[in-house]
């Protein structure tokens, strides 16, 4: 399956990741040879398989009802390249 | 004190127990080295004050208690380190400096070692040659044009050319394993769960671990067991005793049964890795082991089911990246160019390219055929390993189809670079341990890894089959210092 | 009770169209911490104090679940008499929005905690039966703030991975009121349970609405559209008609119905289109590697079975039969989990239809008239069953038991302790009340005259006189029968 520029374009806005149509040429390219390459995976016939689960053999472990974080802001902010002393600030959604 | 960086971690914690050297002089001879090897770009972050500081500390309260008591460490710059910026080898977390630390790097501190500095990496772990760093590519020790491996490339670098006593990386398709074989040295991926990944960026959960990447295999058995133990905060941490995979390293491996897997003689296979392989059954029967030809029928498949699964995961592991709490943030009129703009500009190409194939074979219409598909391949893959088991107690393979490669050889086709991983990475989608131990040089006198595969939670055997290799290999580095 | 029948239809100027709704509700786990960390759940904290490291989405966090919320999901599943999944699979829902850190959401997609189960309705014409086709557990998303700024947006993570339930009905409601009726049953059923305190003014409880219409007689669903995030019934009931009236429309017109997405707006009563989704949401579903399967225990679902409280039906059931109430009353008495804990504090004292009547009648006048649910009623049940029982003990009447009530409502003193301030005791004496009628008698001699002629509507006048005099305290009965006797 090659990958096409279109494609590439909306797998792009679906990942969020803009690019210039230099870009958008190369990974057709790149991209439609990394699929060839996958594509061996239809030459062996998975029918009676079932996809692999979890590779560990355990249960999933949990943990109690109990309030045992937060209370952190200033660490939580620290590194956010733009805020407040309480909210993260990000651009305008349009709606 | 020139000849304190030759030794061993072993040695090197035994003398300072022993106090024939002080940790101090230790960690300045580390420091030294590390100064004036700029050359090989091994390094991300520098914390040498700290480290003195730290060490200076320690030789006053003389705790030699710890497994690794007065040692300093560098460390793959994956590790989340607290106060201490972490990068991932990436733009988008080139001011990044976590408040936490991961659990794996706490249980080095807390055994007595402490932070020598953070060492360079492929971008987010994607790379098998440390060309796809956003800090440059890092250069190997055995020749100023060779790439040393990827995606731990700094840490194997950094520890053959002795700028840190020994290192940790992350291993997701090989690449604590692959770069160990191109540089000489000793790196082992534990079973999947052994290690906790609590703090250490995220590449492809279910495929990450973190391992030591060591000078010998009597190194690797301790850093193992400093680095090993169950992690709550880690839903994928497995709840299994560490053993003491140092006090019970032996070279006795009478009767172990070696499997040797038909599948993995690929075509065109290089004569000297095949001769290598060779030269590793040799050894081991030496050893008293007993080598069996076994059957791994869907080894061809892993790479295709790897290069779907990995990425796959990515693109959902790697959406965190996108201005809002941290990390890189670019101008955008909105949210969604802002978004848009920030991962364009924060990642590099390879990171891209594996964001928009993961994305790919995840959506809609696709999610069947390739990522449920290659789930499936996964798991015949595993019934292979599974099957064998029952067989052998471990198996032996090449760790790499070739020595290290010219820097820029592969960057051309990524589909080129993706099968260095060949060897590696069936592994991987099995959760099994696996060691690369340097076994031999090329032609070029370049060195060469041999894979030993064990069973979940057996690293203990695989440690003491390395060792046995080791000792009949006698491995020594033959490079000059040409980088200071 | 006349029967009314269902009638919501969409008169066309081409026919009659039936509206097809489902539901998707969001209900809030009631836990103390969040479903995959540890931070508080509670509501109306300083923005971003409720986050920890694993909310905010660092690189290297990792979830851990909590086991009670998995319990209370089980719980409302068997409330809702629904097949509980021993094994399901998380799976991550990837989308990217400012107040999703992740990048993705954890959530339930092919095998969720809870399949099929139902919701019974008590509509005026009948019962109903509303399908439910699941119930899966997710993380809620934080809060963007969109108001303050004219150029940014404010997020606060607080309400990020708060454990939702979310609960698909099958398209089985047809009209504003049954869903109004739904909504209100499930909010009942989950408060009963405790897993769920349905406040849907602080976000407990909101839904997304599927709308379609089709004719009346045709048998395929048409094409719907859905309205997100609706947070109150009465938008809900809103949506829904202005909704069906537009699809109706443009179906009349020949046009399509557009499958999308739409925003109820609250200024104008009118849904819209959502435009920033313009591209459909591709969610490339996968389960989430960072867990693993869920595998539940078959003792663990028996054990909760056995824990579970009386639910609002078998509550019903059970007035029905043993309590003697109406369908109706108990219907009243079920309808809230605080209604229904009022009335069986009461009856713990006093009469159980009186206590019924007192509480549908009396206290709601009140609570109506001042806008207040019960659990903010002025007047404690143990108080009013108090009252209640002087009634029943011929303490006082029942006029005076309406003053005393009157008066609680200021205060909730404990009546007996009012009654005994006033002197309001009845007065029982026979004794005494032959006193007061005799006076009474005495002075009106010639009415007397006129009631033993046969002027017998006099002799209200005589009680009410008799009461005055007794300042209202005469037991009506006693006086009754004593007028009687002494008129003859």
């Amino acid at each position: 399956m090659s990958i096409d520029k279109d494609t590439v374009k909306h797998i792009s806005k679906l990942a969020r990741i803009s690019l210039d149509e230099k870009k958008i040429d190369n990974l057709s390219k790149d991209l439609s040879s990394i699929m060839k390459f996958i594509e061996k995976l239809n030459k062996i016939n998975t029918d009676k398989t079932n996809p692999l689960t979890s590779i560990i053999n355990a249960s999933l472990k949990s943990r109690k009802d109990e309030v045992k974080d937060g209370k952190i802001r200033s660490q939580i902010l620290k590194n956010s390249p733009e805020k407040n002393e309480e909210f993260f600030v990000v651009p305008k959604v349009i709606e | 004190m020139s000849n304190i960086s030759e030794l061993s971690l072993t040695k090197i914690i035994n003398g300072i127990k022993k106090k024939d050297f002080t940790s101090e002089e230790v960690t300045k001879v580390f420091i030294n080295n590390s100064q004036n090897s700029k050359k090989l770009n091994a390094y991300i972050s520098e914390c040498f004050d700290d480290a003195l500081k730290s060490a200076k500390s320690f030789d006053k309260k003389k705790d030699y208690n710890g497994l690794l008591s007065g040692v300093p460490i560098a460390v793959k710059d994956l590790f989340c380190t607290k106060d201490v910026k972490t990068t991932a080898g990436s733009k988008i977390l080139h001011n990044f400096i976590p408040t936490y630390e991961s659990t794996v790097t706490s249980n080095l501190w807390s055994k007595g070692a402490f932070l020598l500095g953070k060492l360079n990496c492929d971008e987010f772990a994607m790379g098998s040659s440390n060309e796809t760093s956003f800090f440059g590519n890092v250069v190997n020790p055995y020749g100023k044009q060779l790439v040393p491996g990827g995606s731990s490339g700094g840490s194997a670098s950094a520890l053959a050319a002795e700028l840190t006593p020994a290192t940790i990386g992350t291993d997701t398709g090989g690449s604590i394993r692959q770069p160990a074989s191109f540089t000489g040295i000793v790196g082992l991926k534990p079973t999947y769960g052994r290690c906790s990944r609590w703090g250490i960026a995220a590449f492809a959960s279910s495929l990450d671990q973190a391992g030591p990447m060591t000078k010998n295999v009597e190194d690797c058995a301790l850093l193992l067991q400093a680095m090993s133990g169950y992690d709550p905060k880690d839903s994928t941490s497995v709840d299994a005793k560490v053993e003491n995979y140092s006090s019970k390293l032996t070279e006795n491996v009478k009767g172990l049964k070696i499997g040797i897997p038909n599948e993995y003689r690929v075509d065109n296979m290089p004569t000297e890795i095949d001769n290598l392989w060779k030269q590793g059954i040799d050894y081991l029967k030496d050893a008293g082991a007993i080598i069996k030809n076994i059957s791994l029928p869907h080894t061809v498949y892993a790479l295709p089911a790897y290069y779907i699964v990995a990425p796959a995961e990515a693109s959902s592991n790697l959406a965190r990246y996108d201005g809002v709490k941290y990390g890189h943030r670019a101008k955008g009129k909105n949210l969604i160019e802002m978004y848009e703009n920030t991962r364009s500009e924060g990642f590099g190409d390879e990171v891209k390219r594996r964001i928009l194939i993961g994305t790919y074979v995840l959506s809609s219409g696709y999610y069947d055929a390739y990522y449920l598909k290659a789930q499936k391949v996964r798991q015949l893959i595993k019934n292979d390993f599974d099957k064998v088991f029952s067989d052998v107690d471990a198996i032996l393979t090449p760790s790499t189809p070739s020595s290290a490669f010219k820097i820029g050889d592969k960057t051309d086709d990524p589909v080129s670079m993706y099968l260095n991983d060949i060897f590696t990475v069936p592994v991987n989608l099995s959760g099994l341990p696996a060691i690369s131990v340097p076994a031999g040089y090329d032609e070029n006198n370049l060195p060469l890894g041999l894979q030993i595969i064990g069973k979940a939670f057996d690293e203990q055997t695989i440690l003491n089959l390395s060792l046995a290799i080791e000792k009949r290999a006698n491995f020594k580095k033959n490079f000059k210092v040409w980088w200071s | 009770m006349a029967e009314k029948k269902f009638d919501y239809f969409i008169n066309g100027e081409k026919g009659k169209w039936e509206v097809i709704i489902g539901l998707e509700v969001h209900a809030q786990v009631l836990s103390k911490s969040k479903l995959f960390s540890s931070s508080s759940t509670k509501f109306g904290a300083e923005p971003n104090t409720q986050v920890s490291l694993v909310d905010s989405a660092f690189p290297g966090m990792l979830p851990v679940i909590n086991q009670f919320c998995v319990e209370q999901s089980i719980k409302t599943g068997l409330g809702l008499k629904a097949k509980i999944n021993l094994n399901s699979v998380f799976d991550r829902k990837n989308y990217f929005y400012a107040d999703l850190p992740q990048g993705y959401q954890i959530s339930q997609y092919k095998k969720p905690l809870v399949g099929e189960g139902e919701v019974i309705l008590d509509m005026p014409y009948g019962t109903k039966k509303v399908g439910i086709e699941r119930l899966h557990l997710e993380q809620d998303a934080g809060k963007s703030i969109h108001d303050i700024d004219p150029d940014n947006s404010f997020v606060d993570l607080n309400r990020s991975g708060v454990a939702l339930m979310e609960i698909v009905s099958k398209p089985d409601l047809r009209s504003p009121e049954e869903v109004n009726f739904y909504v209100k049953k499930l909010r009942s059923i989950m408060r009963y349970l405790g897993t769920c305190d349905g406040n849907m003014q602080e976000g407990s409880l909101r839904a997304d609405v599927n709308v379609s219409v089709r004719k009346v007689g045709d048998s395929q669903f048409g094409t719907r559209c859905e309205i997100k995030n609706v947070n109150s019934i009465k938008f809900m009931q809103m949506a829904i008609e202005y909704e069906a009236k537009r699809q109706v429309e443009i179906l009349e017109s020949g046009k399509k119905i557009d499958q999308e997405t739409r925003l109820f707006d609250v200024k104008k009563n009118t849904t819209r289109s959502m435009r920033s989704k313009e591209e459909a949401h591709d969610y490339r579903y996968f389960p989430d590697p960072d867990l693993l399967p869920l595998k539940l225990n078959k003792d663990l679902i028996d054990k909760l079975k056995k824990e579970l409280p009386e639910l609002p039906d078998q509550k019903k059931d059970r007035f029905i039969k043993d309590h003697n109430l109406s369908p109706y009353e108990a219907n009243i008495l079920v309808s809230e989990k605080e209604i229904s804990d009022y009335y069986e504090e009461m009856i713990k004292e006093c009469d159980k239809k009186l206590a019924t009547n007192w509480i549908t009648v009396e206290l709601f006048a009140v609570l109506n008239k001042n806008n207040l649910s019960i659990s903010q009623s002025p007047i404690s049940a143990k108080n009013l069953s108090s009252l209640v029982k002087m009634i029943t003990l011929g303490k006082i009447s029942g006029k005076i038991a309406k003053d005393v009530f009157e008066k609680m409502q200021v205060s909730d003193k404990d009546p007996k302790q009012i009654v005994e301030e006033e002197g309001l005791v009845q007065q029982s004496d026979p004794k005494e009340l032959e006193k007061i009628v005799l006076e009474v008698l005495s002075k009106n001699q010639d009415k007397v005259i006129q009631y033993q002629s046969g002027k017998v509507k006099l002799f209200g006048y005589f009680v009410g006189e008799v009461m005055e005099v007794s300042k209202g305290k005469a037991n009506p009965n006693l006086v009754n029968d004593i007028l009687k006797i002494k008129l003859k």
